[in-house]
């Protein structure tokens, strides 16, 4: 099989790292050959595949040897559960240097010293959420990721992410063949919320791939360091995982997205009852000038 | 105090006017705040100790005096090797103001490059819309058969992507759906200049030839390729034509600027001229083989030609001095079952003659060289061959696994026992290392000559001649015209050094009454 790259985006928070990882460790369970490359500062991409608090990142190692040149590819590529290879391309501080540079760098390591091996199967990048600048775009360039999953929400600002997302997609889906090949719902228990988002993937002219019901089981096993599959294989989450896996390895519906205007995503919350009809009336009136209004009324 | 019209006197000797010494004492005195004659000398002697070079190599986190420039610059002469070709470098005006010059210095040539002229809005929004004008523009005035794109620093921060971005302006109408615009991304913050050179090649044979192999098959046209890497000398294009000419071997010259370098001044302005034209790169591919005259420098083309091209791309070392040489014309006698003709071979005997005639010269005399890592290592062995001494060594933009490459070959011969081979070093270092261990003589680029200014600084006995090998070279006019390559770029470089050497014994002995007893005719 031929290898195939995915990228993982959505809201901040709203648990890509998460799934990321238990997705794929759920694939590896399946017997895929999978690489995790942690595209983001936070470097929490592949804790749980390593059971280690942060794994030492390329451009930190990069800077203590002076330059990415010195580094070999064994400095920086870990081995974890079920042989999944781990990488974490690593950031500057909060605000200092650039992030996004770091993304290019990396990745750009990676190519060179050979660590997408022809025995891949799967290559995910785990990247930050708000794609803020080119290098958060660097893994769905040309020859990298294919396949792009966002993870999405009832939550109002997570499905905004996700629209602004699917812009993106646009401006290289166009000359390229990089797809939008769906959303995952990691669920926040809101009202409708398998519609909501149904609805919303077919807006977008995508599906969504799976919809993962809130579990306490994946915080009882994130405190251990662990996916769910690894911690508790027996349990309902897990086969949860195991599903969303299944469905992506069979997943052939790649397309390049219909992202819709404000409007309509709001027109969309709106018929859900996420947000509330706008009353053009009280724009701009003071709490004062509103009180006055209703005594004189 | 001023000029005269009929007497026009540059800086010196002008300044040597009392009026103009009055002048500039005044303005040293009153407004430079200058510290004592004896505290500048006693700050210079320090700097030429070895306690000062111990700390000087300690340096972290500074580089004075770079022995390399950066990765567009590269780009851009790849790209002037292409019949009808524009380099086009998207990123600010600066950074195409600063590649245009660089050449014009050594070559003493007009070099057409554009930039797409980013801006602060550009830093924000991306490059895309400079890239649509950039490409629609350039095409239109200068009427190119390709543009060959590279980037520079600010667009590699925003993370520009020029595949997306071509393709755009493609698909936006900007430029022709098949019109040439193959890319590289050359961040001027990682590697060198000859990095850059090997992105751009790679980027041009990958947008001739990776989609179209179909009909490809090594041995079909009967040529072998030669591939240059970062080459400005331009008699080095013009010796390995030669050698193949007279070899009966057929061949193309993958990126060959030697005409656009070297356009002749008859009225006519030739914005290009000559280069390896698009159809040979399309051809490449049938051909038997590709030889990397530079292989340390073109890793990203070696593994191209290896895996695309199925060509082997033999590791051969840069063809100077007579091993190298040798090995490199038996490779294309092995690859092309063309034998070595006599004329060559003759050519060869004529440079070990040479080297015998003046062997008594040059044995162990001792150099400190630097430049690009090919053309170091080639110029080590052709020294070892000699019989001198290639006693510091330094490229500022070679890795490890060159070190170790070139501490074998030292190790091979009793004359590289004192040598010291040094990588990601500067000039600044350089400069120490020749203070506190005299070499007879430097061998690197015009920035050596304030190396040679400082030894003679501290005194007559101390000063190490600088003998112009390399690039850029701003101070000398023409020199870029010679042979570093082949047996006749070795027999170049043994006039050179030989003849520096009886120069400087000229004036050692030409005290009249004092050291002429040995101010001979005949040498």
């Amino acid at each position: 099989m031929a290898l195939r790259q995915c990228a993982i985006y959505g809201k901040g928070g709203i648990g890509k790292s998460t799934t990321t990882q238990n997705l794929v460790a759920a694939l590896a369970e399946a017997g895929k050959k999978v690489m995790i490359v942690g595209c983001d500062p936070k470097s929490d991409s592949t804790r749980l595949i390593l059971h280690a608090k942060a794994q030492n990142t390329i451009m930190q190692l990069a800077s203590e040897a002076g330059s990415v040149e010195d580094l070999e590819l064994e400095d920086v590529l870990k081995m974890g559960y079920a042989g999944i290879k781990c990488v974490e391309s690593g950031g500057p501080e909060p605000g200092v240097g650039c992030a996004g540079r770091g993304v290019i760098t990396s990745i750009n390591f990676l190519e060179e010293e050979g660590a997408y091996d022809e025995d891949l199967d799967f290559v995910f990048y785990d990247v930050l959420g708000d794609v803020v600048c080119g290098g958060f775009a660097m893994p769905i360039r040309e020859n990298k990721a294919q396949e792009i999953y966002i993870v999405v929400s009832g939550e109002m600002m997570a499905m905004y992410a996700a629209n602004n997302i699917a812009k993106g997609i646009v401006k290289y889906a166009n000359s390229g063949s990089v797809r939008l090949a769906g959303l995952i719902c990691n669920s926040r228990n809101t009202a409708r919320e398998t519609e909501l988002i149904e609805a919303l993937a077919d807006k977008l002219g995508t599906h969504m791939i799976h919809f993962i019901p809130r579990d306490n089981e994946v915080q009882r096993a994130e405190i251990r360091r662990m996916t769910v599959i690894e911690y508790n294989p027996e349990s309902k989450q897990a086969d949860e995982y195991r599903t969303l896996a299944q469905e992506m390895n069979e997943n052939k519906n790649l397309v390049i997205p219909t992202p819709i205007t404000m409007d309509e995503l709001e027109d969309l919350m709106m018929e859900f009852g996420i947000l509330e009809e706008e009353d053009e009336s009280i724009v701009g009136k003071t709490a004062a000038e509103e009180s006055l209004v209703s005594a004189t009324a | 105090m001023s000029q005269e019209v009929e007497d026009i006197r540059p800086s010196y000797p002008l300044f040597q006017d009392e009026d103009y010494k009055e002048n500039l004492a005044n303005k040293k005195a009153l407004f430079e705040e200058c510290h004592s004659r004896e505290k500048i000398d006693e700050t210079f002697e320090w700097t030429t100790t070895r306690e000062y070079k111990e700390l000087n190599f300690q340096r972290e986190a500074l580089t004075i005096n770079p022995a390399k420039a950066c990765q567009p610059l590269g780009a851009v002469l790849c790209a002037l090797g292409f019949e009808k070709t524009l380099p086009y470098v998207h990123g600010s005006q600066g950074c195409a103001a600063y590649f245009r010059t660089y050449f014009n210095r050594h070559f003493k040539e007009p070099i057409s490059c554009v930039s797409d002229s980013m801006t602060e809005n550009s830093a924000v929004f991306g490059g895309q819309k400079n890239m649509f004008a950039g490409l629609e523009n350039a095409k239109a005035l200068y009427k190119p058969d390709m543009i060959a794109v590279s980037s520079t620093c600010m667009a590699e921060v925003i993370g520009d992507d020029l595949n997306a971005f071509i393709n755009n302006a493609r698909k936006d109408g900007r430029v022709p759906e098949e019109y040439p615009i193959p890319f590289a991304h050359t961040p001027s913050f990682a590697g060198s200049h000859v990095t850059g050179w090997d992105n751009m090649f790679e980027g041009i044979a990958r947008y001739f030839t990776l989609n179209y192999m179909d009909d490809k098959e090594p041995g079909k046209n009967g040529k072998i390729n030669v591939v240059p890497g970062f080459e400005t000398y331009l008699g080095n294009f013009r010796v390995i034509k030669r050698m193949l000419g007279e070899m009966g071997v057929d061949y193309s010259f993958l990126s060959d600027p030697e005409e656009v370098l070297d356009t002749p001044a008859d009225g006519e302005f030739r914005m290009y001229a000559g280069g390896t034209t698009l159809e040979e790169v399309k051809d490449a591919p049938n051909a038997f083989d590709t030889l990397l005259l530079q292989q340390w420098q073109l890793k990203k083309t070696e593994k191209f030609v290896r895996t695309t091209w199925k060509h082997s791309a033999p590791k051969i070392n840069i063809p100077m001095g007579v091993e190298w040489t040798d090995e490199f014309l038996m490779k294309v006698s092995e690859i092309t079952g063309k034998p070595i003709p006599a004329s060559l071979e003759k050519e060869r005997g004529r440079l070990v003659d040479m080297m015998t005639d003046s062997h008594a010269w040059l044995h162990g005399k001792r150099y400190a060289l630097w430049g690009d890592p090919d053309f170091v290592m080639g110029m080590t062995k052709f020294l070892l061959e000699l019989g001198a001494e290639p006693i510091h060594i330094l490229s500022h933009n070679a890795n490890k696994r060159w070190a170790k490459a070139m501490k074998e070959i030292l190790g091979a011969s009793p004359f590289g026992r004192n040598s010291q081979v040094y990588i990601g070093k500067d000039l600044w270092h350089m400069r120490s290392l020749v203070f506190t261990d005299k070499p007879d003589f430097m061998i690197g680029n015009s920035y050596g000559k304030f190396i040679q200014r400082d030894t003679l600084a501290k005194g007559r006995e101390h000063e190490v001649p600088l003998l112009r090998i390399g690039f850029p070279i701003f101070d000398r006019h023409h020199l870029h015209r010679d042979t570093t390559l082949g047996y006749e770029g070795a027999m170049h470089i043994l006039k050179t050094l030989v003849n520096a050497v009886l120069e400087r014994l000229d004036e050692d002995t030409m005290g009249m009454g004092t050291t002429d007893y040995n101010f001979d005719l005949i040498r």
